[in-house]
């Protein structure tokens, strides 16, 4: 069996589901069932691609059959077929959430029928960044995933949403013109734009310019990422999307930036003279996303500001460039994309089933809902990284590769990863304290002075039996319980994933394993 | 190589003239600058092009003749990204004068919140008053905590934070 043949299907499955969903726009069953099976088929392709470029070296396909410095090619190694298999299973589980949720949220003000083709446009521009073997074309993979998270941010255009879209969009549209600037000064200075090409070409650049060129790649991937100083569009943006909007913003889109940035860094620029730049970055953006974090009321706002703290923790991992280092940073990416994701959703049904998300305004969920408790407890811990939970791995393995490295400014981002994860764990823990032990707040619940939103309707239109109504809870509840079951297996599994990951890192050191996949015959 | 010199001096001045648009307040204004960028953009791959040549069609012009097909393809790619990208924000900001009677980016509410918090002093029970408050040359009524937030709550309506 050739498995070169499955990896454009990540990009042209969705794409083709999205115009089949918009076809069928006026039966709401039939989008589902669309949607669904795009997103199942897509994990098993991951998962064999997964094990493909892990047992054969990395996978690539040449687009339009022309060969690789001229064509487009497409490239699945250990990296993004790994990234691709989780954003899938990821996207999978925040599809069956929206299912449960659908006929609330996007029933009276927002069409049914928008919602679908957006999320699997959504995902191809996902997967099209994973695959994509050459700048222009990433390009366009980021493009296409904006293009659909600008609409998916503003579903129904309330005026709430239409603040935090404009934000959002004007942020994404000047990091997508940076990066734009950067191809089109790339290929003035090397005349190609393939990341294999380049990464011979670039070395025969003088210094100052192949530095300029990581600058704003590192700039437009930086703000897509939203490392510390281009990071505070992201709060303000995120919270008001519906919840499983913005699960699965917070799980892929931040990560695709970190991909960039990864496999950008290590192809392109392998003896970075930025790495103390980017160690400082990291450092700052864990210390001053998580002091955000601690100081919020509301739930999802505070998950946004941890989003941008742990995206440190990755940066952390790249800018050491050490092959522990990558490892450490490829797992913890995988290991946020799930865990974050889980708590955004969790979020969402904090905020169904106590009628807000502020801190304030909430209290005695463990009583009125145990299993909520669990749901939420489970990943928060594992996101401030207690012993056995897969965070803690992750941050061991890079505080590991951070002491390997032994520069005074290594210690120091050690040192600020564990202040990190212990104010993580405050947070999360006052989170849980305010929501889920203290006494029922006196105000009650469902008190609509919360000036954050309005208040979530638990009402469903349609009258439905009680056998759909249980349905629905499952469907809401099943995907969290998946997910969380997902990060435990990321413990359970930890041995095999690492060794993954380990040899993921060491292709990406190496190099040549990619240039020689996508050139055989080497560099024209 | 040799750069078109009258290229990049307009690739400059739609640059510059976009950024300046870009830091409005009225989205419309951003939207023009966001078209302005755009098209710098895309002349920038013509001068990364190199000089100009014949029309690249193999078969009808020799091959040492013709301009490079490359930057070509991504310019349309692009223009067509542009396009997309500048309708969604045309509707938006449409969307926005409809809500509003206005199209300005507006501040975040909770963002707001936190800065009236501040400076009423109720974040830290630790904090020193006679240390030199900086932050409250504004909110120095000493409302209680239920009616200024009910009054945040009023004033955080469609037209946003004050600015």
């Amino acid at each position: 069996m050739n498995a070169t043949a499955l990896v454009p299907l990540p990009v042209v499955l969705p794409l083709f589901g999205a115009g089949l969903a918009f076809a069928l726009g006026r039966s709401a069953r039939a989008q589902r069932v669309v949607s669904l099976v795009v997103l199942a088929l897509m994990v098993i392709i991951a998962a064999v691609l997964v094990y493909r470029a892990d047992t054969d070296g990395p996978q690539v396909m040449e687009v339009g059959g022309w060969d690789a410095p001229l064509g487009i090619s497409l490239v699945a190694d250990r990296l993004s077929a790994l990234m691709l298999l989780v954003s899938a299973i990821v996207a999978l589980s925040v599809l069956v959430y929206s299912l449960g949720q659908g006929v609330v949220e996007y029933g009276p003000d927002t069409p049914l029928s928008v919602f679908h083709p957006t999320f699997l446009v959504l995902v191809a521009g996902v997967a099209n960044a994973f695959l994509s073997g050459d700048l222009f074309n990433l390009y366009v993979g980021f493009e296409i995933l904006l293009a659909a998270s600008y609409v998916l941010l503003t579903l129904g255009g309330t005026g709430e949403r239409i603040r935090a879209g404009t934000t959002y969009v004007v942020v994404s549209l000047v990091s997508s013109i940076i990066f734009l600037t950067a191809i089109a000064l790339t290929y003035a200075a090397t005349g190609s734009v393939g990341l294999a090409h380049l990464a011979g070409r670039l070395d025969e650049l003088p210094d100052g310019i192949s530095l300029l060129l990581q600058l704003m790649l590192l700039t437009a991937f930086a703000i897509k990422a939203a490392v510390f100083p281009l990071s505070a569009w992201l709060p303000d943006s995120y919270p008001t999307a519906p919840a499983p909007v913005t699960a699965v913003f917070a799980g892929l889109l931040t990560k695709v930036g970190v991909y960039a940035i990864i496999r950008t860094q290590t192809l392109l620029f392998p003896d970075s003279a930025l790495s103390d730049l980017l160690l400082w970055a990291a450092l700052l953006t864990m210390l001053i996303g998580i002091l955000g974090a601690v100081a919020q009321s509301d739930i999802k706002r505070m998950l946004s500001f941890t989003l941008v703290s742990h995206i440190g923790y990755m940066v952390f991992g790249v800018a050491l460039a050490s092959d522990a280092g990558l490892s450490g940073a490829i797992y913890y990416v995988v290991h946020h994309i799930v865990i974050q994701t889980n708590l955004f959703l969790v979020a969402g049904l904090i905020e169904r089933r106590g009628g807000s998300t502020s801190l304030e305004r909430l209290g005695g969920l463990a009583r009125l809902s145990p299993v909520l408790a669990v749901l939420f407890f489970v990943p928060a811990m594992n996101l401030a990284g207690i012993p056995p939970f897969s965070g803690f791995l992750g941050k061991l393995g890079l505080m590991q590769a951070g002491v390997d490295n032994g520069s005074p400014l290594a210690y120091a981002l050690v040192v600020g990863s564990v202040v990190t994860s212990l104010l993580t764990l405050y947070a999360m823990a006052k989170a849980w304290n305010r929501a889920f032990w203290q006494a029922p707040n006196p105000v009650g619940p469902r008190e609509t002075t919360d000036m954050h939103r309005k208040p979530v309707r638990t009402d469903s239109p349609e009258p439905a039996g009680r056998v759909a109504a249980v349905a629905m809870r499952g469907a809401l509840a099943g995907p969290a319980a998946a997910l969380l079951a997902v990060g435990l297996a990321m413990t359970v599994f930890a041995g095999p994933l690492f060794a993954l990951t380990d040899r993921a890192a060491s292709d990406l050191r190496e190099r040549t394993p990619y240039i020689e996949a996508v050139l055989p015959g080497g560099a024209p | 190589m040799s750069a078109n010199l009258t290229l990049v001096a307009v690739v400059g001045v739609l640059f510059a003239a976009g950024v300046y648009l870009l830091l409005e307040r009225s989205l419309t204004r951003v939207l023009v600058g966001v078209i302005l960028i755009g098209n710098g953009v895309n002349t920038l791959f013509l001068v990364a092009s190199g000089p100009a040549g014949r029309a690249p069609i193999v078969g009808l012009n020799d091959v040492d003749d013709m301009s490079d097909p490359l930057p070509q393809a991504l310019v349309l790619t692009a223009i067509v990204i542009t396009l997309g990208v500048t309708a969604f924000l045309l509707a938006m900001a449409y969307r926005a004068w409809q809500l509003h009677e206005h199209d300005d980016v507006q501040d975040d509410v909770e963002d707001a919140l936190i800065r009236r918090r501040a400076e009423r002093d109720e974040a830290s029970s630790s904090y020193d008053d006679s240390a030199g408050g900086t932050m409250d040359e504004e909110g120095t009524d000493d409302a209680s905590e239920a009616a200024s937030r009910a009054d945040l709550a009023a004033s955080a309506g469609p037209e946003g934070e004050a600015r």
